[in-house]
């Protein structure tokens, strides 16, 4: 099946959003009427078709867009895409992972053939024809990482694995809601999640890493979290912060439906097998509220869970400022009926 | 069973010493087997008869680029099962499953300089740990001790390998492995790696510690060989069963025996995967793994049942 990519921006004029079939695609992240962190992780196995996790990589309609948009923050910033000097057989890993994947789940826009270590990579939507040697990085324009990431949608992060814990050693990070690769650079599992509230006192990261430390091959895993965007802004890092944050002033009852987005983020973890280092994606998916309100269970839901959520976490994913005007704007759509089980729209 | 498997045939079977047998594997499927790092092992499953016998082996060399597995079996002294199976029923053309590579010995990537340490069989990871870093042109050095030359596995190969990067110790001819000193001289940086018998890395790791070495530079392979112990009643409160651990079976072969799938990864008591809550134990908790903490021990809410057993009449785990 063919994706129909389309043409739109996540800067300046915002022309981004969602067709209908994406909508129905969306990753919502809700499977009951309120929110409280858990580790929520479950085995990253193939779900329903045309969903987004239909495939361990997830390509849409956006991909073309975004790797636009990519390209402008990293031109604009270089330290968005970082990698030490001992994560270079982890980038090698990446590549294997990215490419075998895209060219497997999506042939029609995607191909790779490889003759022992001689590599052919075909990109059609971007139109790129690469012949290259796996492991040599002088046959390639950029590091492994870099190069294919730049054609692969979502951030991802190379997490060396050492003394029982994870360090954050290498990612190319442009689609972030408000932290920074540049910062966390360097940094153990433990360290990187010193800002989470409320989670710490629950045990909640030092369960994960165990869990993650005995991370399998072959078995990846995945969890969903989410936060709220003001305007369709792929790129709100705290190095931009001066462009962004402002914008979550400028919420008005007449613009709730367009300005205001869900902002989910579907994350995966792979063990690789060369380098033993895990790769964490960190896919993000926008949703307009007046695109969200297609799904009368989506509504109500949303409408409960943002009305009830702790003031904690409120502050922390910066929702402060404009939750009282969207809990408003959607209660229009609660009409008190109970809601089904489960995330799908009904 | 835990985890992703793969199914394999033995292509090569070989003797390569009087008390070590290697195997070469390759997928029955014809299917490229999953690159791996130094230091990984794998779980073998093996059927003899209507037992499955499960071990954990050490990957050779480090197929980086895929191919082969092959792993090196010592017939263990007293073995329980499965390296005797290996060694007498194990040939080419041979049947068996293996889990995916689970690493649980990796080397530091951050390192200056590797000191690599083998005794006897436990030269398979630290063999595997040169090849990768001899590839990727890191700096290292091999201590490898064994009792004579014709019984250590891999001396030849290793030495036109690696030249003057492999020291060899032959017990045999009254060579000794001094840790001390080879310790004594390295750079700030250096991570240490040992694998071999109990004692041996005792004695290696308490040298380090004593020349005031951080446990993060630290790293030694101490898989338990699971031993048996006097036979005790075994109860699972969830799924009412009842049976037996014999004296010769592990906690964990039983709960498998029964018919109950319990998580498991190393099979060895240090990667905690196969954890299991404790309802009640009459009689005293023998834990033998390395992974719960002193306190946990103590507390007795925990087993780790691939190698720890109950001294006493009945043990009953939330499974």
């Amino acid at each position: 099946m063919t994706i129909p990519f389309k043409t739109e921006t996540f800067r300046d004029d915002f022309t981004f959003s969602n067709s209908e079939a994406a909508i129905r695609r969306f990753p919502f992240p809700f499977d009951r009427d309120a929110y409280m962190y858990a580790v929520n992780i479950e085995q990253h196995m193939p779900g329903p078709a045309k969903s987004a996790t239909e495939f361990p990589i997830d390509i849409d309609e956006h991909y073309v867009a975004e790797m636009a948009d990519r390209d402008l923050v990293l031109k604009a910033d270089p330290l968005r895409c970082q990698s030490l000097p001992h994560m270079m057989t982890a980038e090698w890993d990446l590549l294997e992972l990215l490419m075998t994947s895209m060219a497997r789940d999506y042939p029609e826009h995607f191909s790779l053939e490889r003759s022992g270590r001689e590599w052919h990579w075909i990109n059609r939507p971007l139109g790129i024809d690469q012949r290259f040697t796996f492991e040599d990085p002088a046959t390639l324009p950029l590091s492994p990482m870099e190069y294919i990431t730049r054609q692969c949608q979502g951030d991802f992060c190379l997490l060396d694995q050492r003394d029982d814990n994870l360090w954050m050693d290498a990612g190319i990070v442009t689609t972030q809601a408000d932290w920074s690769l540049d910062f966390d650079l360097g940094m153990n599992f433990i360290e990187w999640h010193g800002p989470v509230p409320l989670a710490h006192e629950i045990g909640v990261f030092e369960r994960a890493l165990k869990f993650l430390l005995n991370l399998q091959q072959g078995r990846p895993v995945r969890r969903l979290n989410w936060t709220m965007t003001i305007n369709p802004r792929l790129d709100t890092s705290p190095e931009n912060y001066h462009r962004w944050g402002i914008d979550r002033t400028t919420v008005t009852p007449d613009n709730v439906g367009d300005k205001v987005h869900l902002r989910v983020e579907l994350q995966a973890l792979w063990r690789l097998p060369r380098s033993n280092a895990i790769v964490f994606s960190i896919r993000c998916y926008l949703i307009k509220m007046r695109e969200l309100v297609t799904q009368p269970k989506w509504a109500r839901r949303l409408h409960r869970v943002l009305r009830d959520l702790p003031g904690e976490l409120a502050d922390y994913k910066g929702l402060t400022n404009y939750r009282e005007t969207t809990v408003a704007w959607l209660s229009k759509y609660d009409d008190g009926a109970p809601t089904s089980p489960g995330f799908h729209p009904d | 069973m835990s985890g992703e498997t793969i199914a394999v045939r033995v292509v090569a079977a070989e003797a390569i010493t009087p008390t070590i047998k290697r195997l070469r594997m390759v997928a029955r499927d014809g299917a490229r087997l999953p690159p791996y790092s130094a230091g990984s092992h794998t779980v073998l499953t093996m059927a003899s008869g209507e037992r499955v016998i499960r071990n954990a082996y050490s990957l050779l060399g480090s197929t980086l680029a895929g191919g082969a597995y092959e792993v090196a079996v010592l017939r263990a002294p007293r073995s329980r099962g499965g390296s005797a199976f290996v060694h007498d029923h194990v040939g080419e053309g041979h049947e068996l499953t293996l889990s995916v590579p689970i690493n649980l010995f990796p080397l530091n990537r951050r390192a200056r300089h590797h000191v690599l340490v083998a005794g006897g069989i436990g030269i398979t990871p630290i063999g595997a740990m040169a090849d990768e870093l001899a590839k990727v042109n890191a700096s290292f050095e091999l201590h490898y001790a064994v009792r004579n030359e014709a019984r250590g596995a891999f001396c030849g190969d290793l030495a036109g390998r690696y030249g003057e990067r492999v020291r060899l110790y032959v017990s045999e001819r009254q060579e000794r492995l001094h840790v001390h000193d080879i310790l004594m001289r390295q750079p700030l940086g250096t991570h240490l790696y040992v694998c071999g018998p109990e004692g041996m890395i005792g004695n290696v790791l308490a040298d380090a510690r004593a020349l005031g070495w951080p446990e993060t530079s630290l790293h030694a392979e101490r898989f338990l060989a699971a031993a048996g112990g006097a036979p005790f009643a075994l109860r699972l409160a969830k799924s009412g069963v009842a049976t037996t651990v014999g004296e010769d079976q592990t906690l964990l072969e039983a709960i498998e025996a029964a018919g109950i799938e319990a998580p498991f990864s190393c099979r060895g008591g240090v990667c905690g995967e196969c954890e299991l809550p404790v309802v009640s134990a009459d009689g005293e908790i023998d834990h033998r793994d390395h992974y719960l903490s002193a306190e946990e021990k103590a507390a007795g809410c925990k087993i780790m049942p691939c190698v720890s057993r109950l001294r006493g009449r009945e043990l009953v785990l939330d499974l």
